[in-house]
């Protein structure tokens, strides 16, 4: 990955420097390099680190603690399995490991091409639609493992 | 400060608003027990096993991280801290922690002297009713001196709190959270091209055998069963006055003799002690600061370079101010120079077929074996460095009965040392003993009384000015990493703005109270115990017949016979080194 990600846009230097001297700056500089780039790059990282004036390990203490911020690249499209309790109960887990079989790529990966990324999610506010799943947002309600496939096909397909 | 009254378990105790319920505790006698807790660092509650109970209250509280108050309504507060509920409540936090630790206690580095098994023995642990959950993750030996198991790792957090807090360096921090947590580097480097320093410091601080000196033990058997090696060993300063403790012995206690003795039995055909080579570096030092003081005052202040866990700290974090750097290899070097030459020279046998061992408080110096400038022709000047702890285990297993040795001396030539030289293993020794030769010279007289009282205690940082012969000289001594970045801060700022410098002489040691603290000695150091070292080392300095390194016979006659003068070519060739910028991360 040589992605030329530096220099950081100007825009969130600025950012970085208004929060410098605030209490609680770290969070709110990782939530707009997440905004801006989908994750947390490495490279921003090191940036983030001089900037704000601390240690490397702080920062990555603080990113591997919360859920939210990922440091890989996400895949082109989101796939997001529902394991709220109901969509655990009605079979959640099998629509995941249909998709893993298909993908290969398991909750937490981005598969191999990069195409998607698989996340499990707790609910997502459809339990009447249960087990769901949203790609890129939108939700996919009432599934089972057989559906999955015809599901993706077309995500899979495109050029 | 304001005092505050409670009461622990009934008995009353007045102490200043502040202090945890753990700390009153210990006053009135009550040792509540703990794993995470260490009095070097602040509390973090991170494992729960020091629970105790406010009378009237439905809470159970953490000792370490509870301030004592004074209760309301007039009535004090009364800590319970032993009732049926904690007791139980203390052996299932423990239970749950024993579920997450591989139980191969016998196969351990911490075996025997574990702080989590000796809870396990404490609360009679026999049975496992939790299911079993271990991370598998692998060993981190990419360093030259420590070792980094976090299958073993109890998350207490010692480790990373020690490399943050007291050392400033952090290397290792949490990483992810709830049941995989790991103390590791950030970024998932390794440690050896994370910041770490090597001071080892996680290791003497660990509570278990998740961090610990890398073992060389082996490498030493095998060179004293080779028949076609000279077998010579240097033991530290600091390992005299700590090494007892693996024999029963006080902290404190010095063992200089008995140490001699069991090197010998080991089978070293000689026994030498790097103070002679302290001794050796103050004459060395001593000339740089004279110079650089009277002639070259652009390149002050000089800052010393002893301890390779500042000096890699140095090249990575501080190397604007590397010029300022004393160019003097460390005393461990400077020994194995002399031992593979003069030594070598002397007694007509070749450097090559010379093994050097060195005993060392500490373990960066393993790292600091393996650099550039510590070799000459590819032949390092030591070939292998031990920790006091790693020593200990190898007389245990010569069975060698450590307390009934008699005490022998140190063979001359390398082994003669002063009171100044001893006192290199203890925060300020290296500036007290620089001054005692410096004083002397610039003053052409000899020193009415040697002891410096500014440069000794455990303030992180310690300042003075003296007069030197009408001049005034200022200094500053600085142990635990963390501690330096002020002194360095305001060295830049006095520069930078073209100001008179704070300090002409700085002292730099890593680790607190000096190498007597080092990551190297055995486990259990706290200030009470760093405290007893030191004593040890002022003790040996008081009864040396020498009190200064330029009174040194054997120093006399190094220079006489063989180098010539302090800092000449030869010295410089020898006992001098090279710095170089180095990434905080290499990757």
């Amino acid at each position: 990955m040589s992605e030329n990600l530096l220099p950081l846009p100007g825009d969130l230097v600025a950012f970085i420097t208004e929060w410098k001297p605030k209490p609680g700056n770290l969070v709110m500089v990782l939530h707009r390099v997440q905004e801006t780039y989908g994750y947390i790059p490495h490279e921003v990282v090191v940036e983030v680190s001089r900037l704000l004036e601390m240690p490397l390990a702080k920062i990555y203490g603080v990113v591997t603690f919360y859920h939210f911020f990922s440091l890989k690249k996400p895949g082109k499209h989101k796939i997001a399995v529902c394991m709220g309790t109901a969509c655990y109960l009605k079979g959640g887990q099998a629509l995941l490991d249909e998709i893993a079989s298909i993908l290969q790529c398991h909750a937490g990966e981005v598969s191999e091409d990069g195409k998607f990324s698989v996340d499990s999610v707790r609910c997502i506010g459809c339990c009447g639609l249960a087990p769901v799943l949203t790609i890129d947002g939108k939700v996919y309600g009432d599934l089972t493992p057989a559906k999955i496939a015809g599901l993706i096909a077309p995500f899979q397909n495109e050029s | 400060m304001a005092n505050i009254t409670c009461k622990i378990d009934g008995i009353e105790v007045t102490v200043p608003d502040g202090t945890s319920v753990l700390d009153a505790a210990k006053k009135v006698g009550v040792k509540i027990p703990t794993l995470c807790y260490h009095p070097d660092l602040p509390a973090w509650a991170s494992c729960g096993i020091c629970v105790v109970k406010i009378q009237g209250s439905p809470k159970i509280v953490r000792a370490c991280a509870t301030p004592v108050e004074a209760g309301r309504g007039g009535a004090a507060n009364n800590y319970i801290t032993r009732d049926a509920e904690l007791i139980t409540t203390r052996r299932a936090v423990l239970e749950l922690i024993l579920s997450n630790h591989p139980n191969d206690c016998l196969r351990c580095a911490r075996s025997g002297n574990c702080e989590l098994q000796t809870l396990a023995a404490d609360f009679g642990i026999r049975e496992q009713p939790f299911e079993e959950n271990f991370q598998h993750l692998p060993k981190d030996e990419t360093t030259t001196s420590i070792v980094l198991n976090p299958e073993k790792c109890v998350k207490c957090g010692r480790c990373a709190l020690v490399c943050q807090k007291l050392q400033g360096v952090y290397a290792l921090e949490f990483i992810g959270r709830g049941e995989t947590t790991r103390l590791a580097p950030a970024a998932d480097v390794s440690l050896n091209e994370s910041p770490c320093i090597k001071c080892g410091q996680c290791s003497a601080h660990c509570p278990v055998g998740a961090i610990y000196e890398k073992d060389e033990t082996e490498k030493v058997f095998a060179a004293l069963s080779n028949p076609k090696k000279h077998k010579v060993v240097q033991i530290a300063p600091a390992v005299r006055v700590a090494i007892g403790e693996a024999f029963g012995f006080k902290p404190g206690e010095l063992q200089t003799g008995k140490l001699y003795a069991a090197l010998r039995r080991l089978g070293f055909d000689k026994v030498f002690d790097t103070n002679f080579a302290a001794d050796l570096t103050i004459m060395e030092e001593g000339t740089e600061f004279i110079h650089r003081f009277t002639k070259a005052p652009q390149e002050l202040p000089l800052i010393t370079s002893c301890c390779p866990a500042w000096v890699d700290y140095m090249e990575k974090y501080t190397h604007d101010l590397m010029s300022h750097f004393s160019t003097c290899k460390s005393p461990q070097q400077m020994e194995g120079a002399m031992i593979k030459t003069y030594y070598a020279e002397k007694s007509g046998i070749r450097a090559e077929d010379i093994f050097v061992l060195s005993v060392m408080p500490c373990t960066a110096k393993k790292f600091e074996v393996t650099e550039d400038d510590m070799r000459r022709g590819g032949l390092p000047d030591v070939d292998v460095a031990i920790t006091t702890r790693e020593l200990a285990r190898m007389i245990k297993q010569a069975g060698i009965d450590f307390n009934a040795l008699p005490d022998e001396n140190v063979d001359p030539l390398l082994g003669t040392y002063s009171g100044a030289g001893t006192i290199f293993g203890v925060t300020g020794g290296v500036m007290e003993a620089a001054l005692r030769t410096a004083v002397s010279k610039i003053t052409g007289e000899k020193l009415p009384k040697v002891e410096f009282a500014e440069t000794r205690g455990m303030d992180g940082v310690k300042t003075a000015k003296l007069n030197v012969g009408g001049n005034e000289v200022r200094i500053a001594v600085a142990h635990g990493m963390a501690n330096i970045e002020n002194v360095l801060n305001e060295i830049r700022a006095a520069k930078k703005e073209g100001k008179e410098l704070p300090y002409h002489f700085v002292e730099v040691m890593a680790c607190r109270g000096g190498c007597i603290g080092g990551g190297g000695q055995p486990q259990g150091a706290t200030d009470e115990v760093r405290a007893q070292r030191t004593a040890g080392l002022y003790k040996d300095d008081e009864i040396s017949r020498l009190r200064c390194s330029h009174d040194n016979p054997d120093v006399q006659a190094a220079y006489k016979e063989f180098l010539g003068e302090p800092n000449s070519h030869k010295a410089h060739e020898l006992l001098h080194r090279h710095y170089q910028k180095r990434p905080v991360y290499s990757r």
